[in-house]
């Protein structure tokens, strides 16, 4: 057991005062930041690297780390009450997450998600530890073939979120496809839909559309209905806690969430995103409660996806300590603080910086229940503020929204899309159009063409490259029984 | 505009300050500026942060500011560093060949050469790796496969237009390929090309230097050639000139002034620029994160930028992308 003793070794450096102390000092700031919409890890620590000149290179990294942690702790908690979510990879929490909250279970839901989160960090770096180089392995394994027929599999799940109308959806994913092309094009260089605008080349960020279809859209909707007095929130109904059945609900989300997470952050090109669009699809088709799903909200749909997008973060440290492989913003910023320590981040980073690495794993474990510690004592803080009467809290979202997007990249032209895309989400909502798709069109899209075009680049423009690689064709063959599994299991027992 | 501070440095640019007692000690920058058309974290960002350390460490200025201003390669804040910070005095821009590259492909109608060119300092030179695995030996084996069938040879890198592509190009060119026929996988940063590598998806690999060298150290990736101008301390690898391929690259970085500052700051900001890279301080940062010094100043360093405006223009017109 190798691994175990580093471990332990990890645990001595990280138990010192100093490094604990460092360790609460992120957890907290990552909480806080994960909290605000816009300002995400990355951002975060990126603005705190000159602290690297002054503190020894295991606390900078204990610090970050827990920051980063932090966030996908605080990134939920706005999403559930406030339908406004903190980054990309919390905006399924708030889709059940905040009708439970609008249903006064608003308490359950932010206490599956911590633990939830808890579960998930903790597998998640139990993971990290222990099947690293495994797992990097076969993350490697995936090329963008297979990753093509990933998004085919999350593209599946969209119909988890399409609501009563197949079209009214459908339109929904395809302008949340549209948006999401909009900017340079990677594979060319070249501009596409961005009508001659500076402004628009990068593309728009995803969580101004997500902030703006769910919190400034809902907001004009709320007040467009104000006088007729309904969808009052519920700020409370039974206990502030989790109950018993619930406690039985969130058990197999959290698991499953952890198993869709870990591996598919640790993927190169897999991100936080699509775990949880997969977790939430299945816990939709094995709920015993699916009408609470879209309705009252279903504790499932919050304890799955925060879970996977917790196991996730501890995922995409795999190929970042093992490999010195940046796979999103937040890794490779803490990689370039490597450099300015004068670490090579590389193969030979486990080997040569054991202390900082282990360190670092054993201060995950410490900052997994620092955050649990922080985050329960505050549900019930956070579930008053509920208690605000609706015009304050609406306005109050409005003025958060508007400042989270502005910290995004202190653009102007960012907050008129904001209102735009709120505008659009108002008519989306007054006409029953489901705005989920949107925002899972718009991170899939992109990602699914450009994987597409890579494919066909390195096969020279061969297509049946989808059906003869093993692991693309194992994920279509997945996607396909998705699909009609459910429709051919009930033709089945019909007959029968 | 010339207050008394940018007079004093203008004078003592000029050499006129031993003449003047006390100036050595007045004439640090109170607040200098950076304007930095890239989100924090990146080159241009790690150029502004070491500029603003060293700068402080050695008593040059007192106190720096970082305006970051990210997209498209600096196409988004250019027309802000040409618009909003026109004629102040202590203002820099930090860019280099990116955004030469990343105006043309977006068919900009700003050009660098509306700045005026300050200082160049740093360049990182290109390599190209294979994985472990591969059949590529030498850089002569790639380039004949290249020459017998470029669809057959994918070659993964940065953003298409960027200096990866751009090296591709010239390879193709040299090697009597179409360059908009060679088979270019562009992805989303080193990152994700460098996992395409590691996991062998395509036949070789364009980057920086740096993105590669660990990799290469721990015996995962081949280094074919880098595009430095002459043999590297502590790299065992030739250059693509030696390797018989006559091509010279620099993903070079400078810093530029606004429009309409006067004689005076300008030269005060050279003056500033030539002290800095002089220093030990400035030396170290560079070693540290693998920067090769390419130190040039003012007109000198405007003939460059214009001549690497025509050279990446030609370049990108035959890719298919100006």
């Amino acid at each position: 057991m190798d691994a175990f003793n580093q471990l332990m070794n990890g645990f001595a450096i990280a138990l010192t005062p100093v490094n604990l102390m460092w360790c609460l000092v992120g957890t907290t700031l990552g909480t806080a930041i994960g909290v605000l919409p816009g300002l995400g890890p990355a951002l975060t620590i990126a603005l705190l690297l000159p602290i690297t000149f002054k503190v020894d290179p295991t606390a900078a990294f204990i610090l970050f780390a827990g920051i980063y942690y932090g966030a996908m702790y605080g990134g939920s908690t706005t999403s559930i009450l406030l339908n406004t979510p903190g980054e990309s990879a919390s905006i399924v929490t708030s889709m059940e997450g905040n009708k439970m909250a609008r249903n006064g279970r608003a308490g359950a839901a932010l206490a599956t998600a911590a633990i939830g989160s808890f579960v998930a960090g903790t597998l998640g770096t139990l993971g990290l530890t222990f099947l690293a180089p495994v797992v990097v392995e076969w993350a490697l394994k995936f090329g963008p073939a297979d990753y093509f027929s990933l998004m085919i599999l999350a593209f599946v799940t969209v119909s988890a979120v399409l609501g009563s109308s197949a079209v009214r959806g459908l339109m929904a994913l395809f302008f949340g496809i549209w948006l999401g092309l909009i900017g340079i094009d990677l594979q060319t260089g070249q501009a596409r839909f961005t009508f001659g605008l500076t402004e628009l080349l990068d593309g728009i960020n995803v969580i101004v559309v997500a902030v703006g279809l769910f919190a400034v859209g809902e907001t004009l909707y709320m007040a467009s209905r104000a006088h007729t007095g309904q969808d009052e929130i519920t700020p409370l109904k039974g206990s502030l806690m989790m109950t018993k059945t619930e406690w039985k609900r969130s058990i197999g989300p959290w698991l499953r969430g952890t198993l869709f997470g870990f591996p598919i952050g640790a993927m190169p090109a897999g991100g936080a995103e699509i775990p949880t669009f997969l977790s939430y699809y299945t816990e939709k088709k094995l709920t015993k409660y699916p009408e609470e799903f879209g309705t009252v909200g279903a504790i499932e749909g919050v304890a799955g996806p925060e879970a996977a997008n917790n196991a996730s973060a501890a995922g995409v440290l795999v190929p970042m300590l093992t490999l010195g492989l940046p796979t999103s913003a937040t890794s490779a910023i803490m990689l370039s603080a490597f450099q300015s320590y004068g670490i090579n981040p590389g193969p030979l980073l486990l080997t040569s910086q054991a202390n900082l690495v282990w360190g670092l794993i054993a201060s995950l474990f410490i900052g997994n229940v620092m955050l649990l510690v922080l985050n329960l004592p505050l549900i019930g803080l956070w579930v008053k503020m509920l208690r605000i009467p609706a015009p304050q809290l609406y306005a109050g979202i409005l003025v958060f929204a508007t400042i989270g997007t502005y910290g995004i990249t202190q653009s102007p032209i960012d907050l008129l899309m904001l209102y735009l895309i709120g505008g659009v989400g108002y008519f989306m909502r007054r006409y029953d159009f489901p705005t989920a798709p949107v925002i899972i069109g718009m991170i899939l899209g992109p990602l699914a063409e450009q994987n597409f075009r890579q494919a066909m680049t390195i096969s020279a423009g061969d297509y049946t490259v989808f059906f003869t690689r093993p692991l693309s064709l194992t994920i279509l063959i997945l996607a396909a029984l998705a699909l009609t599994g459910p429709k051919l299991y009930a033709l089945a027992t019909r007959r029968a | 505009m010339i207050d008394r501070r940018s007079f004093a440095l203008g004078a003592a640019a000029l050499g006129v300050a031993p003449l003047i007692p006390g100036v050595a000690q007045a004439q640090a920058i109170d607040m200098l500026k950076i304007f930095c058309p890239a989100a924090p974290g990146g080159g241009w960002d790690q150029t502004s942060r070491t500029i603003e350390q060293v700068l402080r460490a050695t008593n040059l200025i007192k106190a720096a500011q970082v305006t970051n201003v990210p997209g498209a390669g600096g196409a988004v804040g250019l027309p802000q560093f040409l618009n909003n910070w026109k004629g102040q005095p202590n203002s820099i821009m930090v860019a280099g060949m990116v955004m030469v590259g990343s105006l043309l492909a977006n068919k900009s109608p700003l050009r660098i050469s509306q700045t005026i060119p300050v200082a160049g300092l740093t360049g990182e030179f290109e390599a190209i790796v294979v994985p472990a695995e591969s059949r590529f030996k030498t850089l002569k084996d790639f380039a004949d496969a290249l020459k017998a069938d470029p669809s057959k040879v994918p070659v993964a890198g940065g953003s298409a237009g960027g200096t990866d592509h751009i090296l591709l190009g010239m390879i193709a060119k040299e090697v009597g390929v179409a360059p908009s026929k060679a088979s270019y996988v562009a992805f989303a940063g080193g990152g994700p090309a460098l996992a395409a590598l590691l996991g062998n998806q395509v036949a070789a690999g364009i980057s920086g230097y740096g993105e590669f060298s660990e990799q290469v150290k721990a015996g995962k990736l081949r280094l074919l050639a880098i595009s430095a101008d002459k043999r590297q301390a502590g790299i065992d690898a030739p250059t693509m000139k030696e390797a018989g391929i006559n091509i010279e690259l620099f993903n070079w970085r400078g810093v530029f002034a606004p429009p309409g500052v006067s004689a005076g700051d300008l030269n005060a900001m050279i003056d500033l620029m030539k002290k800095m890279t002089a220093t030990k301080e400035w030396a170290e940062a560079c070693a540290q994160r693998d920067w090769t010094q390419i130190t040039t100043f003012g007109d000198d360093y405007k003939k460059f930028v214009d001549s690497e405006n025509t050279r990446i223009e030609a370049i990108l017109k035959d890719l298919g992308l100006a």
